[in-house]
């Protein structure tokens, strides 16, 4: 049912730019407008998550604690774990953002009879990082369509990711580990019932966007070939911010291709992928465990009323006279005064 | 109250890869007998200031909700995303990936999916979406967004007391998310309406107006210690006295009440005595501030401030210089990461400072506050405590890490240093069931209570099942904690699971150890057990 749905939508989001270019002829529409209009979106909604998310103050530190803490001198307080600097804390974060560290302790608990066992279960990590990896790879090497002289950088890592000269054009390994990683992703919320039960049709639709988004990208590489100098004139435009329709045939497959990157764009702020910038605001990961070292203030904390001792002594004068224990009449003066 | 099903049946069924035919926001909670916690007591709320629904229970099919309830919870769930970052983010990151599913005990012990933690917080998730946001009413449940109902409501009472905080999917969460300030946080929004636990309420009430959760009165705390004394000087000879509220000590100890009152909880407390007479340590108990523990954090933020604002009230009418803390779960977790920045700066308190070895606690120079393993620990790596491990020999120990000291303070390393050192016979559990990875009791964070035990004892399964292997494998007998709800609950846990094995703080068996001066030779260990040996004498 979440699928389905997740598919029918991606079929519209195909047939948009199909219609709209192929039989209404709406060129710039589909090569300029929408373009502009999606990274609008992108750039300014996630302006607008960062300011709301930062708008509210995180009252306490509420670090998780995975390592021992820095306390007697002897004892090794773990860096990554259980920092107590901000130093620690940025490699903590380092480790969190780019290597997906928590994920990688991923355990399965199974019944072995009446035991149960806990197997290290590191797919969902490698899937992860594969996806993750290979996106970031393929964004770099499309600077090479918004820069007019491709960086040495860009060029570079081109080349390692066709390492192995398959084919003419030679095939980018990270197109390859990038439907790899969403394969995995995607099958892994299909068959698994514990995935497959929580999982929204919001869950499956950025993975087949994606997914799509690859496929047209390969398949204009490796059969379509449309015309790369138009494409460059149209893209090296849009970020120059001196747009123009080139003459050259962008090709029906380069329109959809553009047409559900500027959908993921203008998604992207407002579903579960802003995990990308929220990462970074997670509050038991981003704090040091320094608690008991340095003062961490709460803006909003105001002042209770709590029993004070005066009124607990008078509550309790008599008992704790008949049991020896000190009545304290000089604080309870002070606390009246 | 229900039967509670044989430890050979309570678990028949149970399939972890199996999942419902009917979508979750179809399934109804299930309130029946051993599955539910009491609702709170009217007057309790009233006593406490709070709104309250009247007499009902959880079972009722209409809940006497007030004509505004909607709006009232809908503004709550907006002040706290306002002002909890955490909260908002919270709600706003997660993936479902899934890596939390199995983390949770409560889901290992059920089956039931609303207990892995990414349905837990998705069951406010949704309702966020499918009330604030335009495309969530639009989408509807393909967006994972419904609209809040009484039935929520319900599945929110259930849920959220079917969780006790203890963090352990936070540690495998890639986005640190952390479903124990989820439900810190709904279970405040409830307390808007006046929905609590009765369990969870009437300790905070105890604690509020007498100074501790089990209501002991002062002269009450002062007999009990006596009594405990009393069984110090036939074990040991030794008659020794502990200062009750004496002004100008150096150290205020505070500690959760059970150790005063509670079997096991006395052995630890009376270890703690042994161990500050044995080093002649300047300190004092407070009748006034006489719990450690607090019981407003498991109901709300606001309550757990006014109850430990005793604490303070007292260092400075004492004029101590720095505070001690007993062995504590959550009161570790809130004295760690909530006091500093609800009652600080503590200026009227002194940097703490061992009188006996001299180490200044570095790491407690803003708070002032030590936990006393790290105390005890510091002793014994100065070679100040005199130590026979030989007097734990009757036992085998395994250490289980309390929740709240491993993912919200990171002590891992003090209490098994001690371990070492007071007894010869100490294995640990499997490594994915310690330390940071430690499962919980089941029954934290106020669910310790007897109508909840199938769940309980559900959720404390996965504890109980790693005891039970170094139990049968290497005759472990005795399983430490330092923390009082573990001493209370693991012990019900243990009947249940592993009837041979008892609970006990660290510092029992730091008693144990202690050779005292001037005492008698001991044949019994502080809890009138044959010593190793000493089978014929007793």
């Amino acid at each position: 049912m979440n699928l389905i749905f997740s598919l029918i939508v991606l079929a519209i989001l195909i047939l948009i730019p199909l219609i709209g270019v192929g039989v209404l002829g709406l060129s710039s529409l589909f090569a300029i407008f929408i373009p502009y209009l999606a990274f609008a979106i992108f750039f300014f909604g996630l302006i607008y998550r960062i300011i709301d998310w930062a708008r509210s103050p995180q009252p306490y530190k509420i670090t998780t604690t995975s390592g021992q803490q820095k306390s007697l001198s002897w004892i090794k307080h773990s860096r990554l774990e259980s920092p107590a600097s901000s130093w620690e804390v940025y490699l903590r974060m380092f480790f969190e953002v780019f290597l997906f560290r928590s994920l990688f302790r991923n355990l399965r608990a199974d019944f072995d009879g009446k035991r149960l066992i806990y197997g290290s279960a590191k797919w969902l990590w490698l899937g992860a990082i594969l996806f993750h990896f290979s996106f970031l790879v393929i964004m770099i090497r499309h600077l090479r369509f918004f820069v007019n002289e491709v960086p040495s950088f860009v060029q570079k890592i081109s080349a390692v990711d066709s390492f192995f000269q398959l084919g003419v054009p030679p095939i980018y390994i990270t197109d390859i580990l990038i439907l790899a990683g969403l394969g995995f992703l995607l099958l892994r919320r299909l068959v698994d019932a514990k995935v497959n039960y929580l999982s929204y049709a919001s869950d499956y639709f950025p993975l087949l966007l994606i997914i799509s988004i690859a496929l047209t990208g390969i398949l204009m590489r490796l059969y379509v070939k449309p015309d790369l100098y138009a494409i460059k004139q149209l893209t090296y435009g849009l970020a120059t911010f001196n747009p123009a329709l080139p003459k050259g045939n962008l090709s029906m497959l380069f329109y959809i291709h553009l047409f559900l990157v500027s959908s993921l764009a203008a998604y992207f702020p407002f579903s579960k992928l802003v995990h990308m910038v929220g990462v970074f605001f997670s509050p038991t990961r981003n704090m040091p465990n320094d608690n008991r070292m340095s003062r961490h203030i709460n803006p909003w904390e105001y002042p209770v009323k709590y029993v004070t001792y005066a009124e607990w002594q008078e509550k309790f004068r008599d008992v704790l006279e008949e049991a020896g224990i000190p009545i304290d009449e000089e604080w309870t003066n002070v606390a009246q005064k | 109250m229900s039967k509670l099903p044989k430890p050979d049946q309570l678990l028949q069924g149970l399939d972890l890869h199996r999942t419902p035919e009917k979508h979750w926001m179809d399934i109804k909670p299930d309130f029946s007998p051993g599955k539910y916690c009491y609702a709170v007591d009217p007057q309790v709320m009233i006593d406490m200031g709070r709104p309250n629904l009247g007499k009902w229970q959880p079972t009722d099919e209409k809940w006497p909700l007030p004509e505004d309830w909607k709006e009232r919870l809908l503004k709550a769930i907006r002040d706290r995303m306002e002002r909890f970052r955490s909260f908002k983010l919270f709600m706003d990151i997660c993936v479902r990936c899934g890596a939390c599913a199995d983390k949770c005990h409560f889901f290992l012990g059920t089956g039931d999916p609303k207990n892995m933690p990414v349905l837990r917080a998705e069951l406010i998730r949704s309702v966020i979406k499918g009330e604030f946001s335009f495309f969530g009413r639009l989408f509807g449940r393909v967006a994972g967004a419904r609209p809040l109902t009484e039935e929520v409501l319900k599945e929110w009472y259930m849920y959220f007391y079917q969780c006790t905080a203890c963090r352990r999917c936070s540690v495998f969460c890639p986005y640190g998310i952390d479903t124990a300030e989820v439900t810190i946080i709904m279970r405040d929004i409830l307390h808007e309406l006046g929905i609590a636990l009765d369990w969870a309420m009437k300790p905070l009430r105890n604690s509020h107006f007498i100074g501790n959760h089990l209501g002991l009165q002062p002269h009450t705390i002062k007999e009990n210690i006596e009594f405990l004394m009393s069984d110090i000087a036939e074990i040991t000879g030794l008659n020794i006295e502990v200062p009750i509220n004496k002004k100008g000590a150096e150290v205020l100890f505070v500690t959760p009440s059970a150790d005063f009152f509670a079997d096991p909880g006395i052995y630890t407390f009376m270890g703690y005595v042994l161990l500050f007479h044995h080093i002649g340590l300047d300190y004092t108990i407070s009748t006034y501030a006489s719990e450690g523990g607090n019981f407003g954090f498991f109901n709300s933020i606001e309550f757990a401030k006014k109850l430990h604002s005793k604490i303070y009230e007292e260092a400075k009418r004492l004029k101590v210089k720095w505070i001690l803390g007993g062995e504590c779960g959550h009161q570790w977790r809130f004295w760690h990461q909530y006091h500093g920045t609800m009652f600080g700066p503590f200026d009227y308190l002194e940097v703490p400072k061992s009188p006996i070895t001299g180490t200044v606690f570095e790491h407690a120079k803003y708070h002032k506050a030590v936990h006393i393993c790290e105390f005890t620990a510091d002793l014994i790596a100065h070679n100040k405590l005199k130590l026979d491990p030989s007097r734990n020999d009757h036992i085998v120990v395994t250490f289980h890490d309390s929740c709240n000291t491993s993912r919200g303070m990171g002590i891992f390393e003090e209490p098994r240093f001690i371990l070492r050192n007071v007894c010869n016979n100490f294995v640990e559990m499997p490594e994915n069931t310690i330390r940071e990875k430690t499962f919980c009791c089941g029954s934290g964070s106020g669910l310790n209570t007897d109508e909840y035990m199938e769940i309980r004892m559900r959720g404390g399964f996965p504890r109980a099942n790693a005891v039970e292997f170094v139990h049968k494998n290497y005759g472990v007998n005795t399983l430490v904690a330092i923390c009082a709800i573990d001493r209370a609950t693991l012990t019900a846990l243990m009947k249940y699971w592993v009837p041979d094995v008892v609970v006990a703080g660290v510092h029992e068996l730091v008693g144990n150890a202690l050779i005292m001066e001037g005492e008698k030779e001991r044949t019994t260990d502080l809890r009138y057990r044959p010593l190793k040996g000493m089978e014929e004498e007793v």
